[in-house]
């Protein structure tokens, strides 16, 4: 075995599974993990829990596994995360821990995104409970949203003492993870909603269906129901369009329908009633994680995908192996190409997009080299589907409802990185709610740092 | 006395939250309005505390069902319950059509939307206009509560209900109860006028002399356009209520898109009610068609005749 090198994980073939919505990594087996495991060295001063953002004791948990201890290693984890299933899968790990790992510089760093994945999956199918909830102090928190950073915040609340209940806008617990992300990179049924389950154990409520600033409000939540205080984990749900002409025409969708009509509505399965356009020729305009699973899931239904992407594969704002994925299933990379007007046909349905050839000029203020329309470039692609996934912005629904909750020019509501207090007091918040579409991870450790505020502003409080 | 009721009644809201855990959103009443048209009263007590005429709810009757948005057509604060009415247009309504009282949906969402206008404008200024309603087919349930609304605060609206034929025409009696002027109209002239509801408009503009401030135009999107136009030339300013294809209605999927003048609005956030002369009607009733498949439209061919929904009186155009 050679120690520079990662113990590779086993796939599904991209030809198989290019044409089945089951998940494309298939982890590693227990002769696999402790292998891996013994890779690492075991730092005292571990670069890795740095790279973390909700600091779990890597080094610690890798020794158990090591020692095939695998439900101590379960419970070390457990300490940090709740989401322990779901960060071992979707985690940019090589530019966090595994970013930071010792083992990287002269050869491939440590796996530990991988053997996270594997003791969290043991530990579920060897019903090892990690939940441990504290005893009750009195106190109600109302928590936002049942994403990553509102799970996160209520598991942690919970856990020291506070009576949690979720609100959830959609029908389903679990936020982007659940509407978001596909079943190929994250399945809902053995791996979200376990670790929902998990963090309902430690005695939160979820209650689904509740639009706050629609259903009820902020200060109603305080008034009315007695809330201590309450913690904003909305995400950033609107999507973005392009603003070119032909945009309204039938066959044009975001990202965020797209993705929500396959993964939250199951349209991808024919015994449910949500429709979804399959189509024959789809092009998914944009280059970040999100406009790879629309891409797969496009590809998937049967369709020849194209990724339109005005900069070069340098810039894609994808992780590389999601990239690489998409690549292996026969996604087509139309790179530092812009599109200028979508065509449509006599119905009003996509026929074809024209788009500029794009060069990359000076760096702009995002550091990447700005990309820049070549003169008399157009060409036109012939489609039949165009998914627009550029990005998404916080949903005004709560700042707009909530007095003196302070928002940025980006509608991002504005609080304090390492409490999460917002301009309002008593009201706390985290996630892409304030920093705009980012990371599973990066909004965990939000929602771990505003459970923390709340947790330091009630007990003074009292 | 009345403190005591108030009381029990926030018991009684706690209480219905706690039950919402288990039972879901409970079917206490449900009745045939007429052919493949129903009305559900539902328990979905934080939407009943909070909603507003011009607004509507999503509901989605169990694991495999679409999210489908309904307008509400009645609510009962104190009794935790709103009123849907809905036709049956595809696979999920026509499962939706099957439920009885006793049943359950397993998800009722809302309120969502604006809501009317009339309803947040200070009263005194809404006291001084006069109100003309125009509601085609089904679009009478979302009038409805918003001819109520007026009523009860002391203003008197015309109302025009069109319907294909007698047998479409719903909600008449309640209608009657709120309306100042009820005009109903049929196509075929089986039942009240004979025409379209724009004949009915024309008739009561030119030659009953009445002058309106406001109308509010709800039904099939070509009745709204139709009706949009005539009123644009009669100089009435005119709203409509959109009901495109949507999936989550909180302004996270963009489904439900539509250009109102130079702007590209969501409906269900920044609506459902627009102004009527800057909508683009025509993008919006091709953006409607989006799923319909050749399959589904014999479907619907095959249960409602030729017409999509009937009642606007310009299906067959």
């Amino acid at each position: 075995m050679d120690v520079l090198k990662k113990v590779p994980v086993r796939e599904q073939e991209p030809q198989v599974r290019a044409k089945n919505f089951e998940e494309v990594c298939l982890g590693y087996n227990a002769e696999e993990a402790v292998s891996e495991a013994n890779r690492c060295i075991n730092c005292k001063n571990a670069r890795c829990i740095q790279g973390c953002p909700v600091a779990i004791n890597i080094p610690e948990f890798i020794h158990e596994v090591k020692e095939g201890n695998f439900a101590e290693a379960a419970k070390v984890i457990g300490q940090s995360s709740a989401l322990p299933a779901v960060c071992g899968r979707v985690c940019p790990q090589e530019s966090q821990c595994e970013g930071r790992c010792i083992r990287g510089i002269k050869g491939e760093p440590v796996s530990i995104g991988k053997l996270e994945r594997f003791v969290a999956d043991w530990a579920r199918e060897h019903h090892i409970d990690t939940a441990q909830p504290g005893s009750s102090n009195g106190k109600k928190v109302a928590v936002i949203g049942s994403g990553p950073a509102g799970l996160t915040c209520a598991g942690d609340l919970a856990k020291a003492g506070y009576e949690v209940t979720i609100f959830e806008a959609l029908h389903e617990p679990g936020g982007v993870l659940v509407y978001g992300i596909p079943e190929f990179r994250l399945p809902k049924e053995d791996v979200v909603k376990p670790e929902i389950e998990n963090v309902k154990k430690l005695g939160v409520r979820i209650e689904t269906n509740v639009i706050i600033g629609k259903s009820i409000t902020i200060d109603q939540l305080f008034d009315e129901e007695g809330y201590d205080a309450v913690f904003i984990g909305s995400g950033a749900g609107l999507p973005k369009f392009m603003g070119i002409p032909g945009e309204n025409a039938n066959g044009v969708f975001s990202a965020n329908e797209y993705l929500t009509r396959s993964n939250l509505m199951k349209a991808f399965d024919d015994s449910y009633d949500t429709p979804i356009v399959a189509g024959k020729k789809v092009a998914v305009v944009g280059g970040g994680n999100v406009a790879m699973d629309a891409a797969r899931t496009a590809l998937r239904l049967g369709a020849e995908v194209h990724i339109v992407y005005r900069r070069s594969e340098e810039e894609l704002p994808a992780r590389v192996e999601e990239v690489h994925h998409a690549k292996e299933e026969g996604i087509i990379f139309d790179l530092l190409t812009n599109p200028v007007e979508i065509l449509t046909d006599e119905n009003g349905w996509v026929k074809g997009m024209t788009c500029i050839r794009m060069e990359l000029g000076e760096p702009d203020e995002s550091g990447r080299r700005r990309p820049v329309p070549v003169e008399g470039s157009e060409f036109t692609l012939d489609l039949d589907t165009v998914i627009m996934s550029l990005g998404t912005s916080p949903n005004p629904l709560i700042s707009s409802t909530t007095k003196g909750l302070d928002v940025n020019k980006y509608r991002c509501i504005v609080a304090q990185e390492e409490s999460g207090q917002t301009s309002r007091e008593g009201v706390f918040a985290g996630g892409d709610a304030v920093t705009g579409a980012a990371t599973v991870i990066l909004a965990m450790g939000a929602g771990k740092a505003a459970a923390k505020g709340i947790d330091e502003y009630l007990s003074n409080k009292s | 006395m009345k403190t005591d009721t108030a009381r029990k009644n926030v018991v009684g809201f706690s209480e219905q939250i706690g039950r919402m855990e288990e039972s879901m959103y409970k079917i206490l009443k449900s009745e045939v309005l007429a052919n493949n048209i129903y009305l559900f009263d539902v328990e979905a007590p934080r939407i009943a505390k909070s909603c507003l005429p011009g607004q509507f709810v999503i509901v989605k009757m169990d694991e495999k069902g679409e999210r489908i948005p309904l307008t509400i057509c009645d609510y009962v604060r104190d009794q935790g319950t709103i009123t849907i009415v809905f036709q049956t247009v595809g696979a999920s309504t026509m499962r939706m059509a099957e439920l009885k009282a006793g049943d359950s949906f397993q998800d009722v969402t809302g309120p969502l939307g604006v809501p009317s206008e009339l309803t947040t404008d200070p009263l005194e200024e809404v006291r001084e206009k006069k109100f003309l309603f125009v509601a085609g087919g089904v679009g009478t349930a979302p009038v409805y509560p918003q001819v109520k609304w007026l009523h009860e605060h002391g203003v008197e609206a015309d109302v025009i209900v069109g319907a294909k034929t007698k047998d479409l025409v719903i909600l008449e009696e309640q209608m009657r109860s709120v309306a100042g002027n009820l005009y109903i109209t049929t196509d075929d002239g089986s039942y009240g006028r004979s025409g379209m509801v724009t004949d009915t408009i024309k008739y009561l503009v030119e030659e009953l002399g009445k002058k309106y401030d406001v109308c509010v135009a709800i039904g099939p999107m070509i009745m709204m356009k139709f009706t949009a136009l005539l009123t644009k030339s009669l100089n009435i300013p005119t709203i409509v209520s959109l009901n495109p294809i949507m999936v989550d209605g909180t302004g996270m999927c963009g489904a439900c898109r539509v250009t109102v003048g130079e702007e590209v609005k969501f409906a269900c956030v920044d609506g459902p009610e627009f102004d009527g002369a800057l909508v683009n009607f025509d993008e919006a009733m091709k953006r409607q068609q989006m799923y319909k498949t050749e399959e589904g439209r014999a479907v619907l061919r095959l249960q409602e005749g030729p017409t999509h929904h009937g009642g606007c009186g310009h299906c067959n155009a």
